[in-house]
């Protein structure tokens, strides 16, 4: 089904091989569409904000050029075309910003602008003085340097657009008294925050912890992916500096000061990254449906229990389960004590301790815990499939499984795509499975930086980071972890939407 | 014909008793590890594993010891802790997912979709990457040590607009129909919200509070760069995992076997009594018509 069909033959196909087909022909499209997410998206976005600031651009000259004195002292004083029109809340509003970005700078941010460009140059430690004692200094902390200085460039961002905005509403309020219009009131501007602005209201509050939270530390890393941050740079004591692309070198191919093969590493941790999360994925996926079908089969009883059963692993904490799975599995826990006192093996089954047989206990238990999430979603799904089509099929002489291929199978994978993608995603960065199980384990010598067999990506940066203080390394890779899930998920996320309308179920 | 019907209800028998047995062995497999747990924290014999299942002698100490020998480990003081984040986390979490939500449902502006893009992105970058500058922020504002759960009250809910996907999928499917009645009566937005979408939203909010109450139970990383080795800030993930370390395994594994118990059974009760409402909500998105 791999190979190019023509159009009759798509539309001989039953719905199930048109799924089949689609989704293949998706996964060789994706190439493709990833290289064409940096040739063509990106550019285009690039333009687009290219022609925002024009736009700023040409706002402001207007505003230079055609603008009263009121709205030119604007400029630098923010607010006063409005409060000298009489708009008090706008006014009030962008001159305490002016006030507190200033004050911001002088008593606070300043002093770290200057110090981005070196990150520090006075060391923590004792220093000799003319009368032969040594002083004690606490030196720069890069860390801090870096973190604040970056703040406060972000704070001076935020400062131009609310100056633009600021010159924007000033010229607008010139505009509207000298056309003898009302200007809005107070009251207005707020009421509106309830109505016409009330997307401003809602998602304030949200989007300034995601910024501060998320988001800052984002570019945080980034900048640390520069720098030479590891164990022998570590502040507050030492101090780090830029490094340029040192590091990324170190990832693609070279080596760094130590003899380890980064690169390696990181693309085999990457494949077992992506076969981990298909099986994780789709055993999941296939065996939590049949277990939703066999229960929601006519005739079976007590259909609450079984689903009550299921139910208890997602209401139990994953870190009990898990941490518990991990005791029961190792060499000398619970299962191998009972296999052997009843006398089925002679010595202990390494189910975490084998790289290989660890790599399907870990996908085994992940079924453990994913089948109840599957089960559930499924069921209330099944539910919905009108129940006319069963008795047609059955009457046209299809058997259960031939109905389970035609008509349940394509309508789960129709309704539950967004889904499937989210869980492969997010079996990606898997995190708690992996590490509360085996934490990795075994470790080997030919991968770098303490990885393991079992190590996906981000177990692998948890331990650069935790043991091994490789910051900037670790960067370096989260930042390609980042690209790689960012990009795929971007482009399935935003095709499947329109997949999912062309493919009209039935 | 009367041969057949007989011989076709019989395939009907059998397929159903192999489901049967299908499904005892899988709940046996499932509920296996639960069952071990409850055993084991009931066993009187010290140790991690016993090479016999069932125990030699009964007992509740592990049961008492938790709450009276706090020597070591303060089980009592971290159940409070993260009993308490957790109450914090759901009532403030709940309000964010179902503001943002319904602002990317119901409402349209300019960077709708640029912010929804950026959302499903940000929420692939690793979490633990960004501690180190998370850390030294809240240190900033002096969220840190003393104030430490305060500072992670605020880490859980700081990034919970991110999950607004489940919620805004079960908005989508309220009749936009009803908005438009009430805003030709003169509502405004901020009335079709308060008045109309959350009256409507029970199963929703009802899964987002059950969703945030169970996830500070079993989070550990912050929680452990938080507390920063400080028994009296941990919260029952980094408290347990303690109790499995190398050092104290042997002595304690009977008891973080009583201890997992105890997380469990409150929110399992929580779980099972709302679980109705959990399946509309996961299902409510997805499903349409």
């Amino acid at each position: 089904m791999t190979q190019q069909v023509s159009e009759l033959e798509y539309l001989k196909m039953t719905a199930w091989q048109k799924f089949c087909y689609k989704f293949v022909a998706f996964f060789k499209r994706l190439p493709l569409l990833f290289v064409n997410f940096f040739k063509v998206t990106i550019p285009n976005a690039a333009k687009k904000l290219g022609l925002k600031f024009k736009d700023m651009g040409l706002t402001i000259g207007r505003a230079a050029k055609y603008g009263d004195w009121k709205t030119r002292t604007s400029f630098v004083l923010f607010g006063f075309s409005q409060l000298t029109r009489k708009q008090w809340l706008r006014g009030i509003l962008f001159l305490v910003f002016e006030l507190v970005f200033i004050l911001y700078m002088a008593l606070f941010g300043g002093q770290y602008l200057g110090l981005m460009g070196t990150l520090g140059t006075v060391e923590t430690g004792m220093i000799e003085t003319d009368d032969g004692y040594g002083k004690y200094v606490t030196g720069d902390n890069s860390l801090l340097i870096l973190l604040y200085g970056l703040l406060t460039i972000l704070f001076i961002c935020v400062f131009a657009y609310a100056w633009y905005k600021n010159i924007k509403s000033a010229y607008l309020t010139q505009e509207i008294v000298e056309a003898k219009q009302n200007l809005a009131t107070a009251k207005q501007d707020i009421s509106s925050l309830l109505d016409e602005q009330y997307h401003k209201t809602l998602l304030g509050i949200p989007l300034a912890g995601l910024t501060i939270f998320t988001i800052i530390p984002i570019i945080f890393m980034v900048f640390l992916a520069f720098t030479n941050y590891d164990l022998d740079h570590m502040p507050p004591t030492k101090l780090f500096t830029w490094i340029g692309w040192k590091n990324f070198s170190a990832v693609f191919g070279g080596h760094l000061a130590q003899a380890e093969n980064f690169g390696y590493t990181f693309a085999k941790l990457l494949l077992w990254t992506v076969i981990w999360a298909f099986f994780a994925t789709f055993s999941n996926y296939i065996l939590g449906m049949i277990v939703a079908i066999i229960i929601n089969k006519k005739g079976i009883r007590l259909k609450k229990l079984w689903r009550t059963v299921l139910v208890m692993t997602i209401a139990v904490p994953q870190f009990v389960s898990l941490l518990l799975m991990s005791q029961m599995l190792s060499d000398n826990g619970a299962i191998n004590n009972l296999l052997i006192s009843w006398g089925w093996i002679s010595k202990p089954i390494k189910f975490l301790s084998d790289g290989n047989i660890a790599k399907v206990s870990i996908i085994l238990v992940n079924i453990w815990i994913g089948i109840p999430y599957t089960m559930l979603i499924c069921t209330g799904i099944l539910m919905n499939i009108p129940e006319d089509l069963y008795e047609s099929a059955r009457i046209d002489g299809a058997g259960p499984v031939k109905a389970f291929f035609k008509i349940t199978l394509p309508y789960m994978l129709h309704v539950t795509a967004p889904y499937l993608i989210t869980q492969f995603i997010g079996n990606l960065n898997n995190f708690n499975v992996i590490y509360l199980l085996t934490g990795g384990n075994p470790t080997t010598l030919s991968y770098a930086g303490n990885a393991g067999k079992t190590d996906l990506l981000i177990t692998w940066l948890y331990k650069l980071v935790m043991e091994r203080q490789l910051y900037g390394l670790a960067s370096v890779i989260s930042i390609l972890m980042f690209i790689i899930t960012a990009v795929v998920s971007l482009i399935v996320y935003n095709k499947s939407g329109s997949v999912k309308n062309e493919e009209e179920f039935m | 014909m009367a041969k057949k019907f007989r011989s076709k209800k019989r395939v009907e028998r059998t397929t159903n008793i192999v489901i049967y047995v299908i499904l005892t062995l899988i709940s046996i497999v499932w509920l296996f590890p639960f069952f071990y747990l409850v055993i084991q924290s009931l066993r009187a014999e010290q140790g991690t594993a016993t090479p016999y299942f069932w125990p030699k002698g009964w007992t509740f100490d592990n049961y008492i010891k938790l709450f009276t020998d706090k020597s070591i480990f303060n089980f009592p003081r971290w159940y409070g802790t993260t009993l308490a984040i957790a109450v914090v986390v759901t009532v403030i979490q709940t309000i964010i997912v179902l503001v943002t939500s319904y602002a990317l449902s119901r409402l349209r502006f300019k960077m709708r979709k640029p912010l929804m893009n950026l959302m499903l992105v940000l929420g692939m970058f690793p979490g633990f990457m960004s501690m180190t500058a998370i850390y030294f922020l809240l240190k900033l504002v002096g969220l840190t040590q003393s104030m430490g759960l305060v500072g992670l009250v605020l880490v859980y809910v700081a990034s919970s607009c991110m999950g607004y996907y489940i919620c805004k999928g079960f908005f989508d499917t309220i009749p936009k129909s009803l908005d438009e009645a009430a805003r030709i009566d003169g509502a405004n937005r901020h009335t079709v919200f308060i008045k109309i979408i959350l009256p409507l939203a029970k199963p929703i909010i009802i899964y987002t509070v059950l969703t945030s109450f169970m996830a500070p139970w079993g989070e550990y990383m912050f929680a452990s760069l938080m507390a920063f080795g400080d028994q009296s800030y941990y919260n029952v993930a980094v408290g347990l995992k303690e109790m499995l370390a190398r050092e104290t395994v042997t002595e304690y594994f009977t008891r973080f076997c009583a201890a997992a118990v105890l997380i469990s059974i409150p929110i399992t009760a929580l779980f099972m009594w709302l679980q109705k409402y959990y399946v509309q909500g996961v299902t409510g998105g997805s499903v349409k018509g």
